[in-house]
């Protein structure tokens, strides 16, 4: 890296809303490594501000059609926006063609929204490690409302919700019969449903389903409005937006919670990748030793984990016999 | 976010002006996928602020432009908003159909490379590589990173 010219903080540039600071500190989340963490911490106090809005939902639904026309209804209420949108990388070259720009063209001219593409990189769960920290640079940077899409998602992608205080999952009609409805997963963690394509024959009937399907929920729950929209034509995008602001207006204290939620999390991530990074590199001849007594099923993979773990987290070396189970032996 | 690894390198693969033919973007952007690229794709049809604000927003270490009916004639006109912008280091390569004539016009604006019909993947490749890690080490930031 180039030495600075002008050592103005990036934290100082990015809060003004300066969009290559902010484009900048994305990269920098992206990569990791103590300069992100050390901005990371800078930004922390200047977030929670920004209204998060997550769409999800399977391939070709219409996502990235419906978060253009949303965006627009956003701006039409004069709020400026950050978009995240997540497209998977190539799990064999680790490369990536993140397309959902095409379907964003209106907003190219427009300051008011900044809108970021974002590989999975390898990750699971419909986001990327970093998406937590991307949204914080938006949230810092003072985009009012900040838009998340997530990769095509399946039945088991809810990472969302640590991420959005809105979530809405975005259905094409046809796409499963009833049970796919009531199945675990995606559903669940919809704050409101949508219908997209909403011209087409079988919407009605998607429609039903996802209603039906929502009759079978406990009581108490929070109700899920089901809305019909195509995006294509704007329609049903302002209900959308209505329905997302009284969505967010309605549970103002879920947002201190889940921010705990997420924080915990990013340090259980955070550890879990550092123990990780720690033991595939570690060439200890004790811990040598007790993985090939682990192959050799002498002690289990658990025991062996816990052990190297903590010789790792206490710096205590690793004893030269881990203890073993005796029924192990004596099978 | 303890772990620090290297960031893919990021290309803008994109069209200006009034042609709409993409086929041979869309090669691109795959070869560039495949080669462990991320690559922002876009629809054709840009605005030259169009493309400032798209490779500022992704931060992009290299922009491809994809010409085959003149609009590289406008190619001059997008480097100098881009260094306007402030992103004089990111590499810009032109691909498609540029009469041998009008190269050096496209060179002299500071384009490092045009590929004609019959382009390699593997030059393609090699080049863009090449020139992202250029742009990456060129870049100036003002900012600090060790005191952000």
């Amino acid at each position: 890296m180039a030495p600075s010219p002008s050592p103005i903080p990036l934290a100082q540039r990015l809060r003004a809303g300066d969009p290559r600071a902010v484009a900048r500190a994305i990269s920098l989340m992206e990569e990791g490594g103590s300069a992100a963490a050390a901005l990371h911490a800078a930004i922390l106090p200047a977030t929670g501000r920004a209204l998060t809005i997550g769409f999800t939902g399977p391939p070709g639904a219409g996502k990235s059609t419906l978060v253009d026309a949303f965006v627009a209804e956003l701006r039409k209420s004069g709020r400026t926006v950050g978009v995240v949108a997540v497209d998977p990388s190539s799990p064999l070259s680790g490369g990536a063609v993140l397309g959902d720009r095409i379907r964003m063209g209106r907003h190219t001219d427009d300051p008011g929204v900044f809108i970021r593409s974002i590989a999975s990189r390898g990750h699971l769960g419909g986001l990327s490690r970093s998406i937590h920290h991307v949204v914080d640079v938006l949230d810092a940077a003072g985009r009012d409302a900040i838009v998340i899409e997530t990769v095509g998602a399946g039945q088991s992608e809810v990472e969302i919700v640590d991420v959005a205080a809105v979530r809405i999952v975005v259905n094409a009609p046809g796409l499963g019969d009833d049970v796919q409805a009531i199945k675990a997963g995606i559903l669940e963690i919809a704050s409101i449903l949508v219908v997209n394509k909403a011209d087409l024959p079988l919407a009605p009937r998607t429609v039903r389903q996802l209603k039906a399907m929502l009759s079978l929920r406990r009581e108490g729950e929070a109700d899920v409005p089901v809305l019909e929209t195509i995006a294509s034509e704007d329609r049903g995008v302002a209900e959308l937006l209505a329905a997302v602001d009284a969505c967010a207006t309605l549970r103002p204290e879920d947002a201190a919670a889940r921010r705990r939620t997420r924080i915990r999390r990013l340090v259980a991530e955070g550890a879990a990748g550092e123990m990780r990074r720690r033991i595939l590199a570690w060439d200890d001849a004790a811990f040598l030793e007790t993985l090939a007594r682990a192959a050799r099923g002498e002690i289990d993979i658990d025991t062996a984990a816990r052990a190297a773990m903590e010789a790792q987290a206490g710096g205590v070396p690793l004893p030269v016999a881990v203890p073993q189970k005796a029924d192990r032996r004596a099978g | 976010m303890i772990h620090a690894g290297t960031r893919p390198l990021r290309v803008l693969v994109t069209k200006i002006g009034l042609d709409g033919h993409d086929r041979g973007s869309r090669i691109v952007a795959a070869y560039l996928r495949d080669a462990g690229m991320e690559v922002i794709y876009t629809p054709p049809w840009q605005t030259i602020p169009g493309v400032v604000k798209l490779a500022t927003e992704e931060d992009v270490d290299v922009i491809g432009i994809s010409s085959l009916a003149t609009d590289h004639l406008i190619v001059p006109k997008m480097m100098e908003a881009l260094r306007a912008a402030g992103l004089g280091h990111v590499g810009v390569v032109v691909g498609g159909i540029v009469p041998e004539a009008e190269q050096s016009a496209l060179a002299a604006a500071g384009v490092s490379r045009v590929f004609g019909p019959g382009a390699a993947r593997e030059e393609i490749v090699e080049c863009v590589t090449a020139l992202g890690q250029k742009s990456r080490a060129e870049r100036v930031d003002d900012y600090s990173e060790a005191n952000p």
